[in-house]
């Protein structure tokens, strides 16, 4: 029975109820970083580590937890796990952490990390949170992979910097669609994956607030 | 001086719009812009907390955290101390407790104010804007003047994004939309071309 | 558990996070900064040696900069100083006792230092190669950083590096492209008089003009990044920059000294 759980509580964040595309959680630095794979992937790693651990540490604490400071005392754990992977990040991999530059530290307003933190850890056992936070982490890599392979893709004709498709520039025959390298492509992308989404799994489609009722009202000239 | 810091205002607002140049805030961007007054509402509280906690932390910053910035303690082993890497955290810490303060505050002494802000001051700490803003500070190496304007700018200019954005979901339910785009679908593509439109504001010289 | 909304359990818990937390990041911080300031240093080494031409692929960096000297230049004057306890460019452009607010500011960058750094790379029997100097200027969205590189006769351009910036991905972004960056190499900066004669063209340069020697190709699509690579070489080789520096070096060159 437990194990059924574990698993459904690691895949379903993916797709049935993934946190960027239903929940509208954690878009901010989705948008920002997925210009490259590399960096998307980089961030991936970073958002994963981070959710995962948060979730574990926050319930391995939530029975002592005073519920007046909660919020604060989330937010330090979480923000300690943010600044040792920046640190990790600048010691390690200088190159990629220059081009991420601000949004690691802003992995701690990321709302999916204090969003579960607060949903679910402060009322499980810490072994299944840490599962429910490593699986709400892929469902945003899955979102953020995908944006981020369309717009190195299509917009500088390669894959982690392998070029793929040979550009107009250096004697190939793609011209590379420089909208993709904007942010707001990003925007497009992930409207474009919520619609895909959403025509095969249609319980996920949103009810209109109202009905717009047919014109009964006659024309005060008949 | 008026003039750098009225240029450094309409760049905030405008150019560096922290919704829609650096998507900055999005989760509540998003979420709570289905109807005008409560974006308002929103956008007001935005406003309040970054024009208090930017300027906060540039005291921080500059009396705490920086290289050489314990000198005024007079202890000679505090001098080169560099707490730069504590900076994120006392920044959140800050931001948490001016937020908690601030919706005490309202709630004793302006209780017309709370019903209306209320219920938005908590969503707030975890508004990227809120700490973006903040780390934008550090990195441009702004003065305490200069960080009032920043801060008060950026809370404009993303109050200004979120009203906007309300305004045209207003409008929206009037046209049809393909099924699996309703709702939060359509509201990336606003979002998108919005952000098209204020990127045209780039470079511009002041 | 007697009650976890005391005020005695509020303070042990914040008091408990707080320690636990404050001594991980600290040793992380701590343990990793060598690291960090190691990728640093190597960083802006690497950039100094693309700039200048030497760097090939896999090379030890550490060891190739031993053959460039780094020299402190009195901008106003233009002669070379010492002073002491060093000089580092980020903190003294900060400092308003290293730095002043410039008034007329074409390159953006709001405040100038009184000192600036300058590269000499030396072939192995000692005489001069490149002069490399660290330029930045405002672009669209932030201020771009790179290294310019001159021949020794202090006129022709030998390479350029921009190492920072945040220009548009694809348009003012190219100007990381390499192939962009060639586009640099052998054009002449300074003329005869030691002004300085530099242009980035809109679009590409046309042919045949008579200045073709002192006008770059343009980036298409980014005018203002191209305005703001334009004004950096104005300002940092003009009379508030390198200026006075290169024609005091040009002077001793006229005179046959070994620089």
């Amino acid at each position: 029975m437990a194990q059924l759980k574990a698993r459904e509580v690691l895949f379903a964040p993916i797709f049935a109820n993934n946190p960027i595309a239903l929940q509208i959680l954690g878009i901010c630095s989705a948008l920002a970083i997925t210009t490259k794979l590399s960096t998307t992937i980089t961030m991936c790693a970073a958002v994963i580590f981070v959710l995962t651990f948060s979730n574990y540490f926050v319930s391995l604490i939530r029975n002592m937890i005073p519920s007046n400071i909660r919020i604060i005392v989330q937010m330090t754990i979480i923000t300690a796990l943010v600044i040792v992977v920046d640190q990790f990040l600048q010691a390690f991999a200088f190159q990629l952490s220059r081009e991420l530059s601000v949004f690691v530290g802003l992995i701690i307003t990321n709302c999916i990390v204090l969003g579960r933190a607060e949903a679910f850890a402060m009322q499980n056992p810490p072994l299944i949170s840490a599962i429910d936070g490593l699986g709400n982490a892929l469902g945003y890599s899955v979102v953020l992979l995908a944006v981020g392979f369309s717009r190195e893709l299509f917009g500088s004709g390669s894959v982690l910097g392998a070029q793929i498709l040979p550009l107009v520039a250096e004697g190939g025959w793609y011209q590379p669609n420089g909208l993709m390298l904007l942010p707001p492509s990003a925007f497009f992308l992930i409207g474009g994956f919520i619609w895909i989404l959403r025509s095969y799994r249609t319980e996920q489609v949103e009810k209109e607030p109202f009905e717009i009722g047919p014109n009964t009202r006659t024309s005060p000239a008949f | 001086m008026f003039e750098h810091y009225l240029s450094l205002f309409i760049r905030a607002v405008f150019v560096e719009n922290m919704a829609l140049a650096f998507f900055l805030g999005m989760c509540t961007f998003l979420a709570i812009s289905k109807r005008v007054e409560t974006a308002l509402g929103l956008g007001i509280a935005v406003i309040v907390v970054l024009t208090l906690t930017v300027p906060v932390n540039n005291f921080i910053l500059h009396n705490f955290l920086d290289e050489g910035a314990l000198a005024w303690t007079g202890i000679a082993a505090l001098q080169e101390v560099d707490l730069r890497f504590l900076g994120l955290m006392c920044y959140i810490g800050l931001i948490a407790a001016i937020v908690q303060i601030l919706e005490m505050f309202l709630d004793r002494y302006v209780p017309a104010l709370y019903n209306a802000l209320g219920i938005f001051l908590p969503l707030i700490t975890v508004n990227c804007a809120i700490l973006g803003a903040s780390l934008f500070m550090v990195e441009r190496n702004y003065q305490f003047g200069e960080s009032v304007v920043f801060g008060f700018g950026a809370g404009f200019g993303w109050a200004l994004a979120i009203v906007l954005l309300a305004a045209i979901r207003e409008k929206l339910k009037y046209s049809d939309v393909p099924e699996g785009l309703r709702g939060l679908g359509i509201v990336f593509i606003i979002t998108g071309l919005m952000s098209l439109g204020f990127m045209s504001f780039a470079g511009v010289q002041l | 558990m007697k009650d976890k909304n005391s005020v005695g359990n509020v303070l042990r818990v914040a008091t408990g996070v707080c320690l636990v937390c404050a001594v991980i990041v600290s040793t992380a911080a701590v343990t990793l900064r060598p690291f960090q300031e190691e990728n640093r240093a190597t960083f802006r080494q690497l950039n100094v040696l693309q700039a200048a031409g030497l760097h090939e692929p896999g090379m030890d960096v550490a060891l190739a900069f031993e053959r460039i000297e780094r020299r402190i230049v009195d901008f106003d004057s233009g002669e070379y100083v010492d002073p002491p306890g060093g000089f580092d460019p980020v903190r003294a452009v900060r400092d308003p006792a290293q730095s002043n607010a410039l008034s007329g500011d074409p390159a953006g960058i709001g405040r100038r230092t009184h000192y600036g750094e300058v590269f000499l790379a030396r072939a192995e029997d000692g005489t001069l190669e490149r002069v490399i100097l660290p330029v930045h200027a405002y672009g669209l969205w932030s201020t771009m950083y790179a290294f310019l590189a001159l021949e020794p006769d202090l006129r022709t351009v030998s390479g350029i590096s921009f190492f920072e910036h945040g220009e548009t991905p694809g348009l003012g972004g190219e100007i990381e492209n390499p192939r962009w960056q060639e586009n640099w190499v052998g054009k002449q900066v300074r003329d005869e008089d030691g002004n300085v004669r530099f242009r980035v063209d809109r679009g590409r340069t046309p042919e045949g003009v008579a200045d073709a020697d002192h006008r770059i190709d343009g980036l298409s699509g980014a005018t203002i990044t191209s305005r703001g690579v334009e004004n950096m070489v104005q300002f940092w080789l003009g009379e508030q920059g390198y200026g006075p520096y290169l024609a005091r070096m040009e002077r001793r060159l006229e005179i046959g000294e070994v620089l």
